[in-house]
């Protein structure tokens, strides 16, 4: 059987009396991109930590290509980019990557990895100098410079506007095209569902869904209804309907059920105006919103 | 691809080493306010208490003022480049968190360290030199060759203490108050220990403090070499090495805090 890039055994952490990580079992294949999934605090990074060991389980086990993450070996296999880190900033770019590429066996060329992270007009830039788009791509070309198997990259996007965001994208989707493992976690579901073949979704500390994107929508059996009303008060007429979401912005109605046709009679019945109703298939989102709030009411 | 057999290996050692001192060393170049601090400081405090003396002679020994000022300057140089090379340098490494990327890739965190050693010596050597320099340019004191190197030699392997002192700092202080801290301890150590106005010349009750302090032995090494101690080489050098023990055993135990706050 072929070694899997990470393989974490009934994985739990807690921080005194927090329990951050409440037993996950995960294996992901070499050559895999996968999605780690999850709104704020549900253990995602926590769980990074533990694979890159960084942080130690309070019990279970993480492996790293089968040998313990703290393993300089392991290691030598990995490119990291962490959420919040620091750099010597008054080092250029080029310094940098050929810094961090001595620390692995066979690194790439510094020009290489600054061409892959799209930082060639910057390569004689400070570190403390650049935008926050151009830091994030430094942290990337860092991550990949030394040629290794698997990259982690523990929320790459945040902070980055729209543009720097999308090219970003292209940055890593091209990146994982070369046969690399690629371990991501966000809590931007267009980028899960861009990037990834596969989406592992955290909630509280827990795994609840591990899927392909078309999988996890299907999971969710249900329709997205979003109407216009100046009924102020209507949501007293669902009780008893299943209505797993609702917002309401002004006039705009956006719902989430499992049972759009009762929803809209029953609307009706009560004489709710109902005025550019839209009845769509759910997205990525939804079937997002749909699985954390199932668990969020099973664990309460 | 075939990705069936796993090779494992790990990239070699002294180009790691090389690599990491050289990018701390540029790193900390490119801060003036750091590097030229570290150098100008012990000069000024030499023009300030010794030069208007450096020709007098200094009372029960057989040399001059100059001669002993510039070992004792040349202690602080090194200590102050000492201290706040570990002590503030890793202070605000810590509060910028370049110490967690470098965690999470091969590094081992002991490269990291000896690079650090590696140029708090170079800084300590260079403000030693600027200070020689300028003591026989300003106040014409001058050594002969094998004095002058045998100072140098003396007052950096007799750092050791004084790197543990800025560790235990660097690992227990924040960043913002790191400066602070440092110069509260080695200010005032530095000054009870004689290094700027002679101990004998101190108030009573410092003159009894003084004999414990690491300072006050590190001076003496340097004072032995110009031919002016006051206690013996093998003294020092006992007292020295039970301080290296005690500070070192001391920047230990906040770099585990420290690492078992982060990585634990």
């Amino acid at each position: 059987m072929v070694t899997p890039a990470i393989e974490l055994i009934d994985l739990r952490k807690s921080f005194g009396p927090v329990e951050a990580v409440r037993g996950v079992n995960l294996r992901i294949e070499q050559g895999e991109l996968v999605a780690i999934l999850g709104p704020n605090g549900a253990g995602k990074t926590t769980c990074i930590n533990m694979m890159l060991g960084l942080r130690r389980p309070t019990t279970g086990t993480a492996t790293l290509f089968g040998i313990p993450p703290q393993d300089r070996r392991a290691r030598s296999r990995c490119g990291v980019m962490l959420q919040e880190s620091g750099l010597l900033g008054q080092l250029r770019v080029r310094e940098l990557v050929d810094l961090f590429g001595s620390y692995y066996p066979h690194p790439m060329t510094p020009g290489r990895a600054i061409a892959i992270a799209g930082l060639q007009d910057h390569s004689n830039v400070q570190a403390s100098k650049l935008s926050t788009g151009q830091r994030q791509r430094l942290y990337f070309a860092l991550a990949v410079c030394g040629d290794p198997e698997a990259i982690f990259l523990d929320e790459p996007t945040v902070g980055m506007d729209v543009e720097a965001r999308r090219t970003f994208l292209d940055v890593i989707r091209e990146f994982g095209a070369s046969g690399k493992t690629i371990v991501l976690t966000t809590h931007y579901l267009e980028e899960a569902d861009e990037l990834a073949e596969r989406i592992v979704v955290f909630n509280q500390g827990r795994l609840i869904a591990d899927a392909t994107p078309t999988e996890l929508k299907s999971q969710v059996a249900g329709k997205r209804i979003s109407f216009s009303t100046s009924t102020p008060m209507f949501e007293p007429y669902l009780a008893g309907l299943e209505v797993v979401s609702m917002e309401r912005e002004a006039d705009r109605v956006r719902l989430l059920s499992s049972e759009p046709e009762e929803v809209l009679w029953r609307l009706h019945q009560c004489g709710v105006d109902v005025r550019d109703l839209e009845v769509s298939g759910v997205n990525l989102e939804d079937a997002f919103i749909s699985l954390t709030s199932h668990r969020t009411q099973e664990a309460s | 691809m075939s990705i069936g057999e796993l090779r494992f290996d790990v990239a070699p050692l002294p180009r790691m080493i090389w690599k990491q001192t050289r990018a701390q060393l540029l790193n900390t170049l490119r801060i003036p306010a750091f590097s030229l601090t570290t150098a100008v400081l012990p000069i000024m405090f030499f023009a300030f208490f010794g030069l208007p003396y450096v020709h007098q002679a200094l009372p029960n020994s057989s040399i001059t003022v100059g001669p002993y000022l510039m070992a004792s300057f040349g202690a602080f140089a090194v200590s102050s480049a000492m201290v706040s090379n570990f002590g503030i340098g890793v202070a605000v490494a810590r509060g910028q968190k370049i110490d967690l990327l470098q965690r999470a890739t091969p590094l081992p965190p002991a490269v990291a360290i000896a690079a650090n050693v590696v140029n708090a010596v170079f800084f300590a050597f260079f403000s030693l030199l600027a200070l020689f320099v300028f003591a026989s340019i300003a106040g014409g004191v001058t050594l002969d060759i094998g004095t002058w190197l045998n100072l140098i030699f003396r007052l950096l392997a007799g750092a050791a203490p004084l790197i543990g002192l800025g560790m235990a700092i660097g690992y227990a202080a924040g960043p913002n108050s790191a400066v602070a801290v440092a110069n509260l301890i080695y200010l005032p150590m530095s000054f009870a220990s004689g290094l700027f106005i002679p101990v004998a010349q101190l108030p009573s009750f410092i003159q009894k403090v003084a004999p414990y302090l690491p300072t006050y032995h590190y001076g003496q090494i340097a004072w032995n070499a110009v031919g002016a101690p006051s206690e013996s080489m093998e003294t020092a050098v006992i007292w020295l090495s039970v301080w290296t023990v005690v500070l070192f055993g001391l920047a230990l135990r906040f770099f585990r805090l420290d690492q078992n706050r982060k990585f634990s």
